[in-house]
């Protein structure tokens, strides 16, 4: 079969434009995984919860980017709250038992939003509605507007991590949680803040993406499992690892479903994880340690 | 001697086994004590609990008049208690300025006061300045160690605890650390100092306590001391 190099080319804006998305799910994955060592199941509830709180701010104020932030902070506190009533408790133990934990925390979140906002889907409206032609498409603005703001927001964790007080005592804190203690850094606040900024990232995450699908009690689930594979293919707790890790299957999924219906061609994602787990178990952009 | 630091009969566990078994030890203001026994008596682990990071199921530590038992490491380090450890445990990815800058970041510390306490471990060590931009798990042994106790004063500590600084070092890195030891203690600062060099510990100490399963056997003034002494050979077989 014959591709037309604007087929490829379209392609590649879908897969660039997916993968920014999913990295912003991703991000608020690792940074829990890595700092904290916690693997967190109910990170897709968080994503649900989000868009949740999104339509209901939208539904009062009208503006979707009110709607962003305050699905943020809400989200943010909702985290710090789980994390202190159900794993802080658990830590120092068995890592399964934070996995079990996190397990029943999404399935408590996700028959919750079922229970409270029922099975039928609701819609966030997208702040931009215009399109642009590409080559034979109308390309939605929004798309890439979602995209560069998924960007904007990672690059602001980076710089915050890099840079900021708190982002290098986040840092010494994964890397020696004793010792970061023993310099005075008070490891069980950055932890709650920690997995706050996550859940603030995964509510961020899950308002952008809502306009794309419907807002229903189910829709972390996919985007959830996706960044999973992304953390383990990035590399367990590395940014940047995620980042490239979901571009780069995002991209093999776009590509790949040039031949195959998309959803064959989600199967890509998962011979990437395959193949990771067999040939560089540590992830594909992981930097470890000397 | 006004204390600083009183173990009074502290015992810990590591799972069944019974670590410390009642040590008692005092550091005075500004005092260097030598901590040493042979391998395994507990040396590490009464640095541990002092600093917090090994919770003791009996006994108690004050810092000057305040129980501090259960107190967590943090707000130790906040109070003036340094910890070196013995494996240096710098952060690795973090940079070396990254590294010294961590225990600025407290109440109450000037951008001045900040930017005084870097020049002054700079000026201690060189070696740190010229590597300021460096990852710390790039550093040889020796310049770990040095920025393990360059990070533990940027603290501004009324006392250090100083895991076995010398270990695996050369002797000329040996020797410097020694002079920062004396020049800590110039300064006022008290160093509870767990040593296999028995030569060292007794030169830069005022005291020395001996460790044997768990508890303080015997306890001498250093200047009374000596390598070849029977004591010390009954506790460290040296």
């Amino acid at each position: 079969m014959d591709i037309a190099f604007e087929q490829i080319l379209i392609q590649t804006v879908n897969g660039v434009v997916t993968g920014m998305i999913l990295a912003l799910v991703a991000s608020g994955l690792t940074l829990i995984f890595g700092i904290m060592d916690v693997v967190n199941f109910a990170h897709g509830e968080l994503f649900m919860l989000g868009a949740y709180v999104g339509v209901i701010t939208m539904a009062a104020t009208g503006n979707f980017w009110i709607a962003l932030v305050v699905a943020s902070l809400i989200i943010a506190l909702l985290g710090a709250a789980l994390y202190l009533i159900t794993l802080r408790p658990l830590l120092g133990r068995d890592p399964l038992n934070t996995i079990l934990a996190t397990f029943g925390l999404s399935l408590v979140l996700q028959n919750y939003a079922l229970w409270q906002f029922g099975p039928v889907a609701r819609k966030i409206e997208e702040p931009f509605t215009g399109h642009f032609t590409l080559f034979y498409l109308d390309y939605p603005w929004y798309r890439l507007v979602i995209a560069m703001l998924s960007a904007g927001i990672i690059g602001a964790l980076w710089l915050f991590l890099k840079f900021g007080t708190y982002g290098i005592w986040i840092r010494a804190t994964t890397q020696d949680r004793m010792m970061a203690q023993a310099m005075g850094i008070p490891v069980p606040m950055v932890l709650t803040g920690v997995f706050a900024l996550g859940s603030g990232m995964a509510a961020a995450s899950g308002v952008l993406f809502g306009p794309l699908v419907g807002v229903n009690h189910a829709m972390g689930l996919d985007w959830v499992l996706k960044a999973f594979i992304v953390v383990v293919v990035g590399g367990m707790g590395s940014l940047g690892g995620s980042v490239a890790a979901s571009i780069l299957i995002s991209l093999l999924e776009a590509y790949a479903s040039l031949w195959v219906s998309p959803a064959q061609a989600v199967i890509v994602s998962f011979v990437v994880l395959i193949l990771t787990l067999l040939f560089r178990p540590t992830g594909l952009f992981a930097r470890v340690p000397r | 001697m006004q204390p600083l630091i009183t173990v009074e009969g502290i015992h810990t566990y590591y799972g069944k086994s019974h670590v410390l078994d009642g040590v008692s030890l005092i550091v005075g203001k500004g005092e260097v004590v030598g901590l040493l026994g042979r391998n395994g008596v507990g040396k590490s682990t009464t640095l541990k609990a002092i600093m917090g990071l090994v919770r003791p199921s009996r006994g108690r530590v004050l810092l000057e008049d305040r129980t501090i038992t259960h107190l967590p490491a943090d707000r130790l380090a906040r109070l003036g208690i340094g910890y070196v450890p013995e494996d240096r445990r710098i952060f690795p990815l973090l940079t070396v300025t990254e590294n010294l800058r961590i225990g600025l970041h407290r109440r109450g510390v000037t951008e001045a006061r900040k930017r005084q306490l870097l020049d002054k471990v700079h000026h201690y060590f060189p070696v740190l300045a010229e590597r300021r931009y460096q990852a710390g798990g790039t550093l040889s042994g020796g310049e770990q160690q040095m920025l393990a106790i360059a990070r533990a004063m940027m603290l501004e500590p009324k006392i250090i605890l100083l895991d076995e600084p010398t270990e695996g070092l050369m002797p000329r890195m040996v020797s410097h650390i020694r002079q920062i030891i004396d020049t800590l203690h110039s300064e006022g600062v008290a160093i509870l100092l767990v040593e296999q060099n028995v030569p060292l510990t007794l030169q830069v100490s005022q005291r020395i306590y001996l460790m044997e399963k768990g508890a303080v056997r015997h306890h001498a003034a250093a200047a009374e001391l000596q390598v070849s002494d029977a004591v010390i050979h009954q506790y460290l077989g040296v």
